[in-house]
């Protein structure tokens, strides 16, 4: 399998805070990787330092074997990695239809926009029936797919996902997660950082289980899934 | 005051009204009465000026306010993406009038045929001329000021920057009376576009004129104002510019250079600037280093009038106060040099009473 991340022991600062003490962490062409964590454990600083939002002071990221630890995000942006942020980060006053445009800001190609469109409204169907609507007036779950949606309009060749199940009631978050898995089937790479450790880790090839900003146990979905420690720490069982 | 929350009963809580609104409540409505006075004063009572005269006055309100809503976008559009005043807006345009001013002059003296020069013979090239020269001048102005008073201080306390602002603001001035001589110079137009010239309408009986740089001026401003509206809802770059006012870094995750989009709105707002720049020179004829000055806080009260950082807010907010200064003055009975003090009186009250201005809507506390 073709490596298509690899991130080498890098550590990333908030000031004096220490976030990331030396992440270890690669993904491979094809797969579904997840990042799971306790609250502070660094998952969002994991995917911010990967696509530039923070630098590492230490450590590299290598992407497609070309070293983008230093990039701004916009070029990296521009290599192939979206984001699909924590808290999604809609453009409130910006139409449904202006965000996906600016989701493929970087692609300048008619023809490839149309076909990218034409590809989230057929994931999202109600993403087209409120194309016109602002941003802001949509509901959580919605806001949801549009922030997938967006991160997809640019064809990324990796997708990262922060916390794509957050305040969604149970019956969005197993649809957000079915197209994620149909995402992924379909050819695109994911990284997925999230609390939901159950539904998360079941669509998973492999896992990484993140505790103070160290890497402390990796393994796949399944191992993961049935693993004592994380059935204990993050599937709430005793 | 949790404490007193708590123990006061609910009816009561609901009715208090804090001192603070009781002074806003009279001051409004004794600015009411005032005004209503005023009305019926100025429609029964005084005749002195007749429906020509008001006629008059609302021209010259709708063109200068034209050219306050063209210098009021730029104070919005800055505003609207990185909330900071750019207080050295108005010396920008001054900087334009000044480029075009030089360009008229130096065609003015080109001869072309006998006994005429360029400027005449060619007319509209000259014009054109001119605004590539103002509008040059002052987008370069403003990309340097972004790089060189603004961008190394962003990321620190915003009050920083806005000193900064007032700095360059100054400086440019000042920069100005060296280089140019504080001397008022006559800006040269166009023959056909000379000031005093203009066509008439008979208005109850009595000619009002309409001038031709008047008319130019309102027209060209319309014209920017709604290039300006078109480039900002509907090109990649004002999509990029909305995206960033709304949230930078969600902006740089679509792959938007923010630094580049940054400087380019300046750019944009120092081409408005220039443009308004040579439109102000070619109606009112006058230019020296301070004539930015006036004009810039003017738009700087039209943007907030209308809803700083609000695009339709600032054109709205520009046409109102020019018309309100224009006018203010015989309606309330005042001199006519004190039409500053109005337009500033309108800034205040607006502050006081509609913090969002007119279009705005209220900032959402992560914002401010």
């Amino acid at each position: 399998m073709r490596q298509v991340l690899s991130v080498d022991s890098i550590h990333t600062f908030y000031g004096n805070i220490h976030a990331l003490q030396g992440i270890s962490l690669e993904v491979n062409e094809g797969e579904i990787v997840t990042l799971i964590g306790g609250n502070g454990a660094g998952k969002s600083t994991t995917l911010n330092t990967i696509c530039g939002v923070v630098h590492a002071r230490e450590g590299q990221v290598v992407f497609e074997g070309e070293d983008i630890t230093t990039l701004p995000s916009h070029d990296i942006v521009l290599k192939g990695i979206t984001q699909s942020p924590e808290g999604r980060r809609i453009f409130a006053r910006l139409s449904v239809l202006e965000n996906l445009t600016l989701g493929a800001y970087t692609r300048r190609d008619r023809a490839e926009f149309k076909r990218n469109l034409e590809l989230v409204f057929e994931l999202f169907p109600r993403l087209k029936e409120r194309q016109t609507q602002f941003g802001g007036t949509l509901s959580g779950g919605e806001q949801q797919m549009l922030a997938i949606g967006r991160a997809m309009m640019a064809q990324p060749r990796l997708l990262l996902l922060d916390e794509p199940s957050m305040g969604l009631a149970p019956i969005l978050v197993q649809e957000i997660f079915t197209i994620i898995d149909r995402l992924n089937r379909e050819g695109t790479t994911i990284l997925l950082v999230e609390q939901n450790a159950q539904i998360a880790l079941s669509i998973s090839d492999r896992g990484y289980v993140l505790q103070a900003g160290q890497i402390v146990l990796t393994g796949s979905g399944q191992e993961l899934l049935t693993n004592p420690m994380v059935r204990e720490a993050y599937l709430g069982e005793l | 005051m949790a404490v007193e929350t708590q123990t006061a009963p609910r009816g009561l809580r609901r009715r208090r009204i804090r001192p603070y609104q009781v002074v806003q409540i009279v001051v409004a409505v004794s600015i009411t009465a005032f005004l209503l006075y005023r009305l019926q004063y100025v429609l029964f009572v005084d005749d002195l000026y007749g429906l020509d005269t008001w006629t008059r006055f609302l021209i010259s309100g709708l063109v200068i306010g034209a050219v306050y809503a063209v210098i009021a976008i730029g104070y919005t559009l800055v505003y609207g993406i990185l909330f900071m005043i750019n207080f050295a807006h108005g010396e920008v345009m001054m900087l334009g009038a000044f480029a075009a001013y030089f360009v008229f002059e130096a065609l003015g003296a080109i001869p072309a045929g006998a006994e005429t020069s360029f400027l005449n013979t060619y007319p509209i090239i000259s014009i054109i001329l001119a605004f590539i020269a103002g509008m040059s001048v002052s987008t370069g102005m403003g990309l340097l000021l972004e790089r060189v008073a603004y961008r190394p201080l962003r990321g620190g306390p915003r009050l920083v920057a806005l000193i900064s602002a007032i700095g360059a603001s100054l400086f440019l001035q000042n920069a100005a009376q060296l280089m140019f001589s504080p001397r008022r110079r006559a800006f040269a137009n166009p023959d056909f576009l000379s000031r005093g010239a203009g066509f008439e309408v008979m208005i109850s009986g009595r000619p009002v004129l309409i001038t031709y740089t008047g008319t130019f001026v309102f027209v060209g401003s319309l014209l920017l104002l709604a290039l300006l509206y078109f480039i900002i809802q509907r090109t990649r770059f004002g999509q990029a510019v909305r995206a960033i006012a709304e949230d930078q870094e969600a902006a740089a995750l679509m792959g938007i250079n923010v630094d580049r989009v940054i400087a380019q709105t300046f750019a944009l707002s120092g081409a408005m600037a220039g443009a308004a720049g040579v439109m102000w020179g070619l109606h009112n004829g006058i230019v020296y280093h301070f004539i930015g000055f006036l004009p810039g806080l003017k738009a700087f009260t039209a943007a907030v009038l209308g809803g700083i950082g609000n695009i339709p807010g600032a054109m709205v907010g520009g046409l109102v106060l020019g018309v309100v200064e224009a006018l203010g003055p015989a309606f309330l009975g005042l001199d006519f040099q004190l039409k500053d003090v109005i337009a500033f009186s309108i800034l205040v009250l607006v502050l006081v009473f509609r913090p969002s201005g007119i279009l705005g809507e209220v900032v959402a506390e992560e914002k401010v």
